[in-house]
């Protein structure tokens, strides 16, 4: 398997605070990654460079073998983000922004490929619905729906099941791990769900401090770490010192 | 450029125009309200007979030009604020929108406002005082290619400072052109200004242009050097703009505050 990201001695510094101090890891192509940590451990900086939202200080990024600074469409154009804390325009219908979005990716057959994500993730019913009048478990569908126009290779969740009522939050889980299925999108995954987590995720990469902390699959990190589940495999690793 | 990119964020724009009345109502409220305050001041005036003053053709087309050149800055400002007060920048800035087609589509939306405001005040000077503004025949379209071009790299300007400062400083998309205005010899010439005053006029694209009417109002014809002096002064600050927005968008992505701006 290649790697669809890479990154290497990663830093960013926020005046005199070092948010990312010297990160490095891989995502491999095809697989559900978590990204885990507690929170400040630099998760959300980390992802938003990924995205080309921040300028680290310094180290690499290369996505689809790419860099920012020399390819940012063509990365972009093969990637898509969905998180429950960003929310797509509240006064556009649920269409309109479908549209929008759809036609920055500059996507072929746009209102064909509304249509058929639509109906897998059963948002039909509330198309012509104003944005901001969606429920919860209604926008995380639609920032799905969003995420997946572009038929991106790579897609990053910034914990998409937050905020969901339990039974939302499996079928979200079951929509991600049908998408990975179907579409062999590779996925980056943050959540402070461990139990959700090892449901999903191929492979985990725990993060402290800025730091690299420890990389594998959830399994056998519980295993490695002498621990009953992951759960008490992240607070070993986040009360670490 | 890619124009599928900048005709999907004038589109999102024009969606919230269809459904949105007191956005329509924010592009015609204030023309509307000048053509009918500065209106019955040229009235009044007139009825002065003041000599070789004609105060509805300098007055209201005055007001009109100052229409044009507010809301061209107005709209770009409120373009990028839309994106801002949605909450959306994180979102446009995922997909491979460029900068420069963001900036092209807040720009284009301008156009469109000021072609509605364009429409509603030519017809209503005409229809309550008899002003029409194509008197000013073909010099009307460099006269407001010049406002078009200053009032964006205002509304370019001031969205830097927006970038920079974050929301608190967003009055100024509303405010800022006031500034302008008692230097740009909309109503009166520049002679009109303190000498030291005269000088700043000097370095306005719109004083040219404010001069330039007048001109042409009065005599019929207008001098080349207004409008080379509209044009030099117009290409200085549209690229001083533009690199500043550019430095500031890397400011606020170095600083991690792209997205703070939203909240």
């Amino acid at each position: 398997m290649s790697a669809i990201i890479e990154v290497d001695n990663l830093v960013k510094e926020f005046g005199s605070v070092r948010a990312v101090d010297g990160l490095f890891f891989r995502v491999e192509e095809g697989t559900i990654t978590g990204l885990l940590g507690p929170n400040g451990a630099g998760k959300t900086t980390t992802i938003q460079m990924l995205l080309d939202l921040i300028t680290p200080t310094s180290g690499t990024i290369r996505i689809f073998g790419k860099e920012y600074a020399s390819d940012r469409e063509a990365i972009l154009q093969q990637l898509n983000f969905s998180s429950p804390y960003v929310s797509l325009p509240g006064n556009l219908t649920v269409y309109e922004n479908l549209l929008t979005f759809g036609r920055l990716y500059g996507v072929k057959e746009l209102r064909k490929k509304i249509d058929e994500l639509v109906d897998f993730f059963e948002i039909r019913d509330f198309l012509k619905k104003m944005t901001y009048n969606l429920s919860t478990g209604q926008l995380t569908r639609l920032n799905l729906t969003k995420a997946l126009l572009n038929d991106p290779k790579l897609l990053l969740l910034d914990e998409p099941t937050a905020s969901l009522d339990p039974d939302i939050a499996d079928r979200t889980r079951q929509l991600l791990m049908r998408i990975q299925k179907e579409r062999g999108v590779t996925i980056l995954y943050t959540s402070h769900n461990m139990e959700e987590v090892e449901e999903i995720c191929d492979k985990v990469i725990f993060i402290q401090h800025g730091k690299f902390k420890d990389e594998g699959v959830p399994a056998e990190l519980v295993k490695k770490y002498g621990h009953e589940d992951l759960n008490d495999v992240f607070l070993h690793i986040a009360r670490q010192t | 450029m890619k124009f599928y990119r900048i005709n999907a964020l004038l589109i999102r724009h024009m969606y919230l125009f269809k459904r949105s009345f007191p956005r329509i109502m924010d592009i015609v409220y204030w023309p509307v309200m000048d053509i009918l305050v500065w209106g019955f001041l040229s009235l009044y005036i007139d009825k002065l007979h003041i000599a070789g003053f004609n105060a509805i053709t300098v007055l209201l087309g005055a007001v009109v030009f100052w229409d044009f050149l507010n809301q061209s800055q107005k709209s770009v400002s409120i373009a990028f604020l839309e994106e801002i007060w949605e909450k959306n920048l994180l979102n446009i800035f995922v997909t491979p929108l460029r900068l420069s087609e963001f900036l092209g589509a807040t720009v284009l939306v301008g156009v469109v406002r000021i072609f509605l405001v364009g429409v509603v005040l030519t017809s209503l000077s005409y229809l309550f005082y008899h002003f029409n503004l194509f008197t000013l025949g073909f010099y009307l379209i460099p006269f407001i290619l010049s406002l078009f071009l200053f009032g964006w790299s205002l509304g370019i300007f001031t969205n830097a400072i927006i970038l920079r400062f974050g929301t608190s400083a967003q009055i100024l998309a509303f405010g800022f052109i006031i500034l302008i205005q008692p230097f740009s010899a909309v109503f009166y010439p520049v002679s009109a200004l303190p000498p030291g005053l005269q000088v700043v006029a000097q370095l306005l694209p719109s004083t040219y242009v404010f001069e330039g009417m007048r001109s042409v109002l009065s005599t019929g014809s207008l001098p080349t050097e207004l409008l080379v002096g509209a044009f030099a002064t117009n290409a200085v600050y549209l690229v001083l703009t533009l690199w500043f927005f550019a430095r500031m968008f890397s400011y606020v992505k170095r600083e991690g505050k792209l997205l703070k701006l939203e909240g």
